[in-house]
């Protein structure tokens, strides 16, 4: 067979048959890494002892379960998806993978993971992170995510969850020091995130999602990051004020906490016109979003380090 | 009629596809062995444990 004059030669954009990367890009890794993080933290601070394969079966079914959770969410927001420019080429709106596959292939990655959490751990490791997929799918992605510019606070819960799930699966049980480290990650959300809407709010603004930014302007959104980080800090140090952690942490708590707060004064003190938009391209919200990672990393990676050596 | 010569296919579409259906099988076959294997050490761990 040839192709004949004047034919259109299919090129690779037509074909839009999925390969295993887009089934991948479908469970959105990048946002994988802090759960399997925080996960592992909370698998790593709890008492007790787990065997390896069982510790690596539940740092799986966390990263699996949060894939899910990915899926999921691309099939509900494929409408919006199509509309941003940061989210259009991901396999749905492309059509290189049908909704109807998408949400199967989430489905099925979610009962899995739950139910293997379950056979292999224990139940109460399960029952949370069945939790965490229902909080996620329904509460944030479906019901706030597109109705209130809290959608962030709320939805944060659901990021929050990986570290009482890790040590629900060393203990069997969920206690106080799981609980504050699930507040942690819960009040770090929103300067986090918001302080990446401050400078990538557009695609938001086009697709109709409140975002914070979108809704009360960028000048409410500077203030409510400094009074999460404010709050933040206290909550940070709980687990040195609890006799839970030593002083090596207490101190690196206070020192990365103190940090974020200057990165926040920089974001609420930048050059901004009468609506609070940045004059400088917003440079410090993006010196405070990528510090935001660092500091939480570098927070739980030193309570880990803290309770391993004390 | 005849082919043209000056116009030739750069991708064969058949072939793009049943390559990308190839990577798709070898990656559920990597899977399903993992699972195998997962399964296999969680059953010996339990099994200990009693």
């Amino acid at each position: 067979m040839g192709v004949e004059a004047g034919e259109r030669v299919p090129s690779f954009d037509m074909v839009q048959e999925a390969d295993y990367r887009d089934w991948i890009a479908l469970l959105k890794p990048r946002v994988m890494s802090l759960v399997v993080f925080s996960g592992a933290i909370g698998l790593l601070v709890a008492p007790g002892h787990l065997n390896p394969v069982l510790a690596f079966t539940a740092i799986l079914c966390i990263t699996v379960a949060a894939g899910a959770c990915g899926a999921i969410n691309m099939w509900y927001d494929r409408d919006i998806d199509a509309i941003m420019r940061r989210t259009q080429n991901r396999p749905i709106p492309t059509g290189r993978i049908e909704p109807a596959p998408a949400l199967g292939f989430g489905i099925t990655l979610a009962v899995g993971s739950v139910l293997v959490m379950g056979l292999a751990l224990n139940i109460a490791a399960a029952a949370v992170l069945a939790l965490s997929v229902c909080f996620y799918v329904f509460v944030y992605t479906i019901w706030l995510k597109r109705r209130t510019p809290q959608n962030i606070v709320i939805g944060g819960a659901a990021g929050a969850f990986p570290p009482v799930i890790g040590w629900a699966a060393v203990t069997g049980s969920v206690d106080l020091i799981p609980l504050v480290l699930f507040g942690i990650i819960f009040i770090w959300t929103p300067p986090h995130f918001w302080s990446l809407a401050l400078w990538a709010n557009d695609d938001y603004r086009r697709a109709g999602v409140p975002m914070l930014p979108v809704v009360a302007g960028a000048k409410e959104t500077r203030r409510q990051i400094l009074l999460y980080t404010l709050v933040l800090i206290p909550v940070t140090l709980v687990p040195y004020m609890l006799g839970f952690s030593g002083r090596l942490y207490g101190i690196t708590a206070a020192v990365l906490g103190l940090v974020f707060l200057e990165r926040v004064y920089r974001v609420i003190t930048d050059r901004q016109d009468a609506e609070g938009n940045s004059l400088t391209g917003d440079a410090p919200a993006r010196t405070a979003f990528k510090y935001s990672i660092l500091y939480l990393f570098a927070l739980f990676g030193a309570l880990a380090i803290d309770r391993m050596v004390g | 009629m005849a082919q043209d010569p000056r116009i030739t296919p750069i991708i064969d579409p058949g072939a793009e596809a049943a390559r990308r259906r190839r990577g798709r099988s070898w990656a559920i076959l990597i899977v399903l062995l993992g699972l195998c294997a997962l399964f296999y050490a969680i059953t010996i761990v339990k099994m200990a444990h009693f």
